[in-house]
């Protein structure tokens, strides 16, 4: 049997603290796909939100600690569109003028992807690594950062394509933004709710009763908003129903 | 015009509570979205274009000395002149004195960004000169002593019903009972309103698209053809153009025209496409008899070479604002300043300073849609980020976000302790949402929680668990 590459899983910030079940369904698709899965210890946050802050020597410090984090694996893959394009697409800019960690961004940079993008695009699958199933219809929203910025389309649909009892519906005005956008929902929270009600709404004319993304900052976003605006819609990372981990119950849905 | 970007939060809470501007906003964004869409679709090359477009600008931004020097000799040796003003104070100075040595009462306008930046307009009236707004958009907004509210649709947030309101005020002599309803009675009524102004001016100022080094030609494309009536009926013909307009050749300016209307209006070419080269020579059967080109800097020359050079290559198509979430939700009198929409959150702070415009490039999700459109491919957001990068130098930012944002730096550099950090969070927020699944309110989440639910975590960390040696 041919050795196993050796894959750091970037657990992410929101997922380490909010939603530990996307960690373990990232965990289960990649073994499922062949993979010997780490989590290095040293891992905190990809440092966008001090990047996105203007704080370059924070997102600095954090860009050097995940790079050494990862040091010894082949690949870094993360179950974040945001993270991912954070560390493959920012951080040798960011790092440029470093002599040292310069190289080691661009080097890190070019093994580092979100979870579908490894698995359709390193991986080459056609199809869930191991059979999933679902039931319900099941509307996709691209995160700005999976869609724009590592150019991530038709390989998600095309994986959750292949979930049984999953019939996918398109979302109106799919290129939109939910309204998270990191600091920017608190900061501006009166843009951000007008921005994440449109999104709301078009999930509503979808007729879907799934939710799914592959970035939990955008989830959160948008099923707090469907909860308040008392909605029932279930709201799930893409890599549970991709690895039919579904036992926790839905974001932001109780279990009482 | 008086800047209110500080009040940035302040217009947007006006601006997305007025109906009439969100159902305006609404019915913009479906039409540009959709129309440019169609327009680069059909047209196989638009994206090599966008690369042409870019490599054009970028190889003038590098040469800019060189060209605006070659652009000054083509237009004097064609009998123009060329007035270099450093800001705006200097532009206004020029036109002024160039209206006051033509004896002007009157002066028509095409349709000039430039103009706004510079306030021409009110100079000019507070000199005793009439200015005559002649873009449709441009004259109503001038009617309702409005700044534009968008680069290429200046009065896209006003209603027919408002329109056909400041016609009846301003047009004395319209019949109470004529219907103004439609949009062509509207039209109608405004170029008859404006046909005795074209006559009567005695200067005409307009904007330009391009200015050509190489044969000392300035370029206005319009829908409307109320640019060549301003420029070619009045003695005098004023160009105010900005220095980043300038290109090298007429074929570059043939390549950029293919990418502005496609991207501003989804047309393959606007209706008009207008080069003027000098004033009127011997044997011209019409042409103005003088014409000077007002060359403006106003911070421009300091964006070469740095951070911003980029923003220089922008052709105030629109395309960023018609796809921006934050405009679409808001619309151009938020942003408190002439340029609005991703362009303007770049381009203001240049020029009126950080400190006036800081809320500008904050209020951004970077989604990145601007940059995707751009026909001249600037990153729109990175910039914006350089923006953010400047005010955290200059502690520019809201104190609390400050101390938010270094407490957590401070923990996510150290992971031992971080880790420990989220262990604790997420039990205890676990435990405190576990049965509801989210919080309605929380301490100190109130941006968040005032208009959403914040789901609560699963209960303790992906690594402790993961340490612990649970697997799926």
């Amino acid at each position: 049997m041919a050795e196993r590459i050796r894959v750091g899983l970037f657990v992410t910030c929101l997922v380490d603290l909010f939603r530990p079940s996307v960690g373990f369904a990232s965990v289960k698709l990649l073994e499922a796909a062949g993979c010997a899965v780490e989590v290095p210890l040293a891992q905190t946050c990809c440092g966008q939100p001090a990047y996105n802050s203007g704080d370059r020597e924070d997102a600095r410090a954090l860009a050097r600690l995940t790079i050494d984090a990862f040091q010894p694996c082949a690949y870094l893959v993360a179950p974040s569109g945001s993270c991912a394009g954070m560390i493959s697409r920012h951080y040798p800019a960011l790092l440029k003028d470093d002599p040292v960690y310069g190289p080691k961004a661009e080097a890190l940079a070019a093994r580092a992807h979100e979870l579908v993008e490894f698995l359709t695009r390193i991986l080459s699958l056609q199809r869930v690594p191991s059979p999933a199933r679902y039931e319900g219809r099941v509307t996709y929203h691209d995160s700005c950062s999976a869609l724009r910025e590592l150019g991530l389309d038709a390989e998600p649909r095309k994986l959750l394509d292949t979930v049984e009892g999953l019939k996918l519906v398109e979302l109106p005005d799919r290129e939109a933004c939910c309204g998270f956008g990191g600091t920017f929902c608190v900061k501006y929270p009166e843009i951000s709710t007008r921005m994440v009600e449109a999104k709301t709404a078009a999930i509503a004319a979808t007729g879907a009763n799934t939710l799914a993304s592959a970035d939990l900052g955008c989830l959160m976003n948008i099923a707090g908003r469907l909860r308040r605006e008392g909605k029932k819609t279930q709201v799930r990372h893409i890599a549970e129903i991709l690895a039919g981990v579904t036992d926790a119950p839905a974001i932001g849905a109780g279990r009482g | 015009m008086q800047a209110t970007s500080r009040a940035f939060k302040e217009n947007v809470h006006r601006a997305l509570r007025d109906p009439d501007l969100q159902a305006a906003l609404t019915k913009m964004r479906q039409g540009f979205v959709e129309r440019r869409a169609t327009a680069a679709a059909r047209l196989p090359e638009f994206e090599a274009l966008r690369d042409q477009g870019r490599a054009i600008k970028d190889h003038t931004l590098a040469n800019l000395d060189f060209y605006l020097t070659r652009f000054e000799e083509r237009v004097v040796a064609a009998g123009g002149r060329i007035h270099w003003a450093s800001d705006a104070e200097a532009a206004r100075t020029a036109i002024l004195e160039i209206c006051r040595k033509a004896g002007a009462r009157t002066v028509t306008k095409g349709k000039s960004m430039i103009g706004e930046e510079i306030a021409i307009n009110e100079h000019l009236a507070l000199h005793g000169i009439e200015p005559v707004e002649t873009d449709l958009g441009e004259y109503i907004i001038q009617l309702r002593d409005e700044p534009p509210s968008h680069l290429i649709a200046p009065a896209i947030h006003v209603t027919r019903e408002q329109i056909a309101a400041s016609f009846r005020k301003a047009h004395t002599g319209l019949d109470p009972d004529r219907p103004l309803r439609e949009p062509r009675a509207l039209l109608v009524e405004a170029r008859e309103a404006l046909r005795g102004r074209f006559l009567a001016a005695d200067v005409g100022i307009t904007g330009a698209n391009f200015l050509i080094a190489e044969t000392g030609s300035t370029v206005i494309v319009t829908n409307e053809g109320n640019g060549d009536l301003t420029q070619s009926l009045p003695r005098v013909h004023i160009v105010l153009a900005s220095i980043e307009k300038l290109v090298p050749s007429l074929e570059d300016a043939a390549t950029i025209l293919r990418l502005l209307a496609r991207s501003a209006t989804g047309q393959e070419f606007s209706v008009y496409t207008t080069f003027s080269t000098g004033p009127r020579r011997p044997g011209d059967l019409d042409g103005p008899e003088e014409f000077h080109v007002v060359l403006l800097d106003n911070g421009r020359s300091r964006m070469l070479g740095g951070e911003f050079q980029d923003m220089l290559r922008c052709i105030r198509c629109g395309a960023c604002l018609n796809h921006c979430p934050i405009y679409q939700s808001v619309g151009g009198h938020a942003y408190g300043w002439v340029y609005t929409g991703p362009m303007g959150a770049v381009l203001t702070p240049a020029l009126i300073g950080i400190e006036e415009a800081g809320h500008l490039p904050n209020a951004s999700t970077f989604c990145g849609r601007c940059e995707s459109v751009c026909p001249m491919r600037i990153p729109l957001p990175k910039m914006m980020r350089h923006w953010r990068e400047r005010e955290f130098e200059r502690h520019l930012q809201p104190a609390r976000m400050q101390v938010a944002l270094k407490l957590w730096a401070f923990l996510a550099r150290r992971p031992a302790l971080y880790r420990l950090a989220v262990r604790i969070g997420a039990a205890a927020l676990g435990v405190a949402g576990r049965r509801a699944g989210a919080f309605g309110r929380l301490p100190l989440a109130g941006g968040w929680t005032r208009s959403r639910d914040l789901p609560a975590p699963e209960g303790g960390s992906f690594q402790s668990a993961w340490r612990a040696g649970r697997r799926l």
